[in-house]
């Protein structure tokens, strides 16, 4: 077996009130995919910053081709060829491609002049080598998220690296976009690049890695052979105990219509969509990344105009809402990306859970901070979310747990209906339960719920009936028996098979 | 396939009219230009062209380096300031050392306060609102101590000879603007340290990611604004053979409504210098042809300020397409 190309040992890295590393050891050899796995904030990104630059560790030891290193900082790390594709994609849209991919180490001459003819020739040479449909010119903000990310890993080209490593890189990734980026990856894999895997989904993991590494709180729970192992000793490594592995669908009685949509056409985004959705019923929408799932509940809630269509409330027909309108109706809604959406960086978690509701919260103007920190504590506990406190500033939690208090935020509203997209993307196994169970009891309350995902266990597990959707039209309904993977895959390709219509 | 084909790349427009919605400010130019050449006689002469260029020039140099820290994202309030403490000292310490050192001098005095804003911004971590503010105020208090309050006069009348030199109807000063802006277009398209302004303006956590060196950056481009606001005061007072304590009050607006009239972003991360002169062009033609239509100083501002805020909604209404 190769040696190890990059070995860390008794690393530690600590921040106020949470030790985040503790004496973790973790090697890569060349040509493997070595995943790491943990639950939201175990230290999965906080390690791999560490091997990037971005962080210096208090504690312990990086040897990298058999020699001791520092890494000083990610320019450091790139020209030693270690490459850090992150959880949330770090390009200028604005700049083109090649500036992109050799971001921070553009050829010069003596004086600063960019040498604009190496930068496109060795840029377009990296794109080549991966197969990318995209040119060295094109500005990176008008590229699908697919493609962007392929700009990061061109990257991996660009600096000849030795060690990749990809955090969370099929959050947003449609499936063939993830096919293409597997097919990159073992690419790379063959040319002796050793690969750190980072990733919440086990089925991924168990197609691609061949060693598995858990984290838990910051501590190395053990290294296994991909082979030899299998999701549910992973997932027990990962949380310390076993995961029911079924789903907890409500057990509710269906009551009043809540709402009921006719007709919803947006010119390019999606046509003649008409559902409805009762008291106590979870609704699930069903389709691939790009299918107008995430466009109609946007134009539900008034962030997007429709062109056409009609909406009853409650039994009556109301004029599409602004967001403000729909809030005071009653809706809401939990969008897709948390970092655009949600969120108050610099504030707390507890500030932030309680923002959108902020009358709720006060006695005439003075803010009740007792009630406040109820709702937090019940949030944190229910969502199992890991912050040191109700002020530590949001920006500063793990990527999963900021997810988290997006849900927080809007469940603890009261809303009649609630629409999540995506409601468990980046979220860790264990936690993704705690969702799935609080969102049954939601709707054992008497809530509408809509649920979007990309995850068809997930979408059939929780649901009562679920809608497919393909390039924005909905390809079928199922109930009951009829709810099966192969129903659904079935209505969805069989549309996409289609030839289109226009 | 054609789910990921629909979503491969944003917006259908060709790049015809990409070009033209990321350059509306020159569209808005030549429809100023055709207003006032049918309301005015005057207007469309090789002479009066010459002039608009000339009053253009000033506003011009401090927006050159305007652009530079707007597209990094930041912004400088202090160049108003700036300008006049060098043109005083230019004419104030000219029968002390000679004209050209006392030139140096005050082209010195702008760029060491504009390394001194950057330095501040960078390391303090201020937002430069706040420290330029206090450059502004700082700064003009110092002028006012100068001067004793008084207009510094110039004594070798020598001095005010230079604007007179002209090339055909273009004057030194506008030559001056011209070449800069021209020089720090291609400093920003074409050199790694302008290609980098747009990457931290842009994103800069990917800039710091990538191992760019911001504080460093920044300090430069402060630096550089700071030398240019110098470079305009005493072209100015070269021009008026006086330096006024007051002069190039609220100067420093002007010049952002310039910058940001031309479609430079105030959040940073886009803009350039065409874009800018265009958007001085435009403020300087608009002054102009006001004037040669006699339309009351209050008339005028009123017409600026509502030019602004359109230019800005076609801006946005442009962007939003696009998008
Ligand atoms: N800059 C920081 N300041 C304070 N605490 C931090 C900082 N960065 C990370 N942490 C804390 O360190 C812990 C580990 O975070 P990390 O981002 O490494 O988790 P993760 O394993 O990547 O989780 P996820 O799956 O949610 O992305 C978390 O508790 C987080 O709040
Ligand atoms: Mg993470």
């Amino acid at each position: 077996m190769a040696d190890p190309i990059l070995t860390l040992s008794g690393i530690t890295k600590t921040f106020p009130g949470v030790v985040a590393l503790d004496k973790v050891s973790f090697d890569v050899r060349p040509g493997e995919v070595h995943a790491l796995v943990g639950e939201n904030g175990a230290g999965k990104s906080t390690l791999m910053k560490v091997l990037a630059g971005l962080y210096h560790p208090d504690a312990g030891e990086i040897i990298y081709q058999g020699q001791p290193v520092q890494i000083d900082n990610p320019l450091a790390a790139r020209e030693k060829g270690i490459l850090l594709i992150h959880q949330e994609l770090s390009l200028s849209p604005e700049l083109s491609v090649a500036e992109n991919i050799y971001l921070g180490a553009w050829p010069t001459n003596a004086l600063g002049v960019l040498n604009k003819r190496k930068l496109r020739r060795d840029a377009q040479a990296a794109l080549d080598a991966m197969g990318c449909s995209f040119g060295p010119d094109d500005r990176v903000g008008t590229l699908s998220v697919a493609m962007q990310q392929m700009v990061e890993i061109a990257r991996s080209q660009a600096f000849s690296a030795n060690v990749v490593i990809f955090d969370e890189p099929t959050a947003s990734l449609t499936d063939t976009e993830k096919d293409q980026l597997f097919t990159t990856i073992r690419g790379l894999q063959r040319q002796g690049v050793g690969i750190v895997y980072i990733s919440h989904k086990m089925d991924e993991i168990f197609e691609l890695t061949d060693r598995i590494t858990v984290l838990r709180d910051g501590q190395v729970q053990g290294t296994v052979t991909t082979r030899e192992t299998d999701a549910t000793a992973v997932t027990r490594m990962m949380i310390g105990r076993t995961l029911e592995a079924y789903f907890h669908k409500a057990d509710s009685t269906f009551g009043e219509e809540v709402l009921r949509v006719d007709g919803l056409s947006l010119q390019g985004q999606f046509e003649d969509v008409s559902f409805s959705v009762r008291q106590g019923e979870v609704l699930g929408f069903y389709g691939l990344v790009g299918a107008g799932r995430s466009e109609v509940v946007e134009t539900l809630f008034g962030v997007r105009k429709a062109d056409r269509g009609t909406l009853q409330w409650q039994g009556a027909e109301i004029p599409l809402p602004t967001p403000r309108q729909a809030i005071d109706l009653g809706m809401a809604l939990v969008p897709e990306s948390r970092k655009e959406q949600g969120l108050v960086l610099m504030m707390g978690g507890m500030e932030n859970t309680t923002l959108p509701h902020l009358a709720s919260y006060a006695r005439s103007t003075v803010m009740d901070r007792g009630k406040e920190r109820a709702t937090f504590d019940e949030y944190k506990d229910a969502l199992s979310i890991k912050t040191t406190g109700p002020d530590q500033p949001v920006s500063t939690l793990s990527g999963g747990n900021q997810q988290k208090f997006v849900l927080a935020k809007w469940l603890c509203a009261g809303p009649k209906l609630i629409i999540l997209d995506e409601p468990t993307r980046g979220i860790d196994v264990g936690s993704k339960s705690a969702i799935h169970t609080l969102i049954a009891k939601l709707a054992e309350q008497g809530l509408a719920v809509i649920v979007i995902s990309s995850e068809m266990p997930e979408v059939l597990g929780v649901s009562h009936r679920v809608l497919a959707m393909a390039e924005g039209r909905l390809v079928g309904e199922f109930e009951g028996d009829a709810m099966t993977e192969e129903n659904l895959i079935d209505a969805v390709s069989h549309h996409l098979a289609r030839p289109a219509a226009e | 396939m054609s789910a990921t084909n629909s979503i491969t790349k944003a917006g259908g427009h060709s790049s015809v009219t990409r070009l033209l919605m990321r350059n509306h400010i020159w569209v808005f130019l030549a429809l100023t230009i055709v207003v006032f050449s049918t309301a005015s006689p005057y207007f469309l002469t090789i002479n009066n062209l010459g002039n608009v260029l000339t009053q253009a020039a000033f506003i011009g140099i401090l927006a050159i380096g305007m652009t530079l820290v707007m597209i990094d994202g930041e912004i400088d309030l202090s160049v108003g300031a700036i300008l006049a403490l060098a043109s005083a000292l230019a004419i104030g310490l000219q029968d002390h050392i000679g004209i050209w050192p006392a030139v140096f001098v005050g082209f010195l005095s702008g760029a060491a306060l504009g390394f001194l804003n950057g330095t501040l911004v960078a390391l303090s971590g201020m937002h430069s609102f706040i420290v330029t503010l206090g450059g502004l105020i700082g700064i003009r208090g110092l002028v006012f101590i100068y001067t004793g309050e008084d207009a510094l006069m110039v004594g070798d009348f020598s001095y005010t000879e230079y604007p007179e030199i002209y090339l055909g109807p273009i004057s030194l000063t506008a030559m001056i603007f011209i070449a800069l802006a021209l020089f720090f277009q291609w400093i920003l398209s074409s050199t790694r340290h302008g290609r980098e302004t747009y990457a931290i303006g842009d994103n800069i956590d990917a800039a710091h990611d990538a191992g760019i060196n911001i504080k460093r950056h920044k300090i430069i481009n402060f630096t550089l604004c700071g030398a240019l606001a110098a470079i305009a005061g005493i072209l100015l007072s070269m021009r008026l053979g006086t330096a006024e304590p007051n002069a190039g009050k609220v100067w420093e607006l002007w010049t952002i409504i310039a910058v940001v009239l031309g479609g430079t972003r105030l959040q940073g991360g886009y803009g350039s210098m065409w874009m800018t002169i265009g958007g001085v062009l435009t403020l300087a033609v608009l002054r102009n042809g006001l004037r040669l239509l006699n339309t009351p100083n209050y008339v005028e501002l009123m017409v600026m300020g509502t030019v602004l805020v359109l230019a800005l909604l076609i801006d946005k209404l442009l962007s939003r397409q696009e998008a």
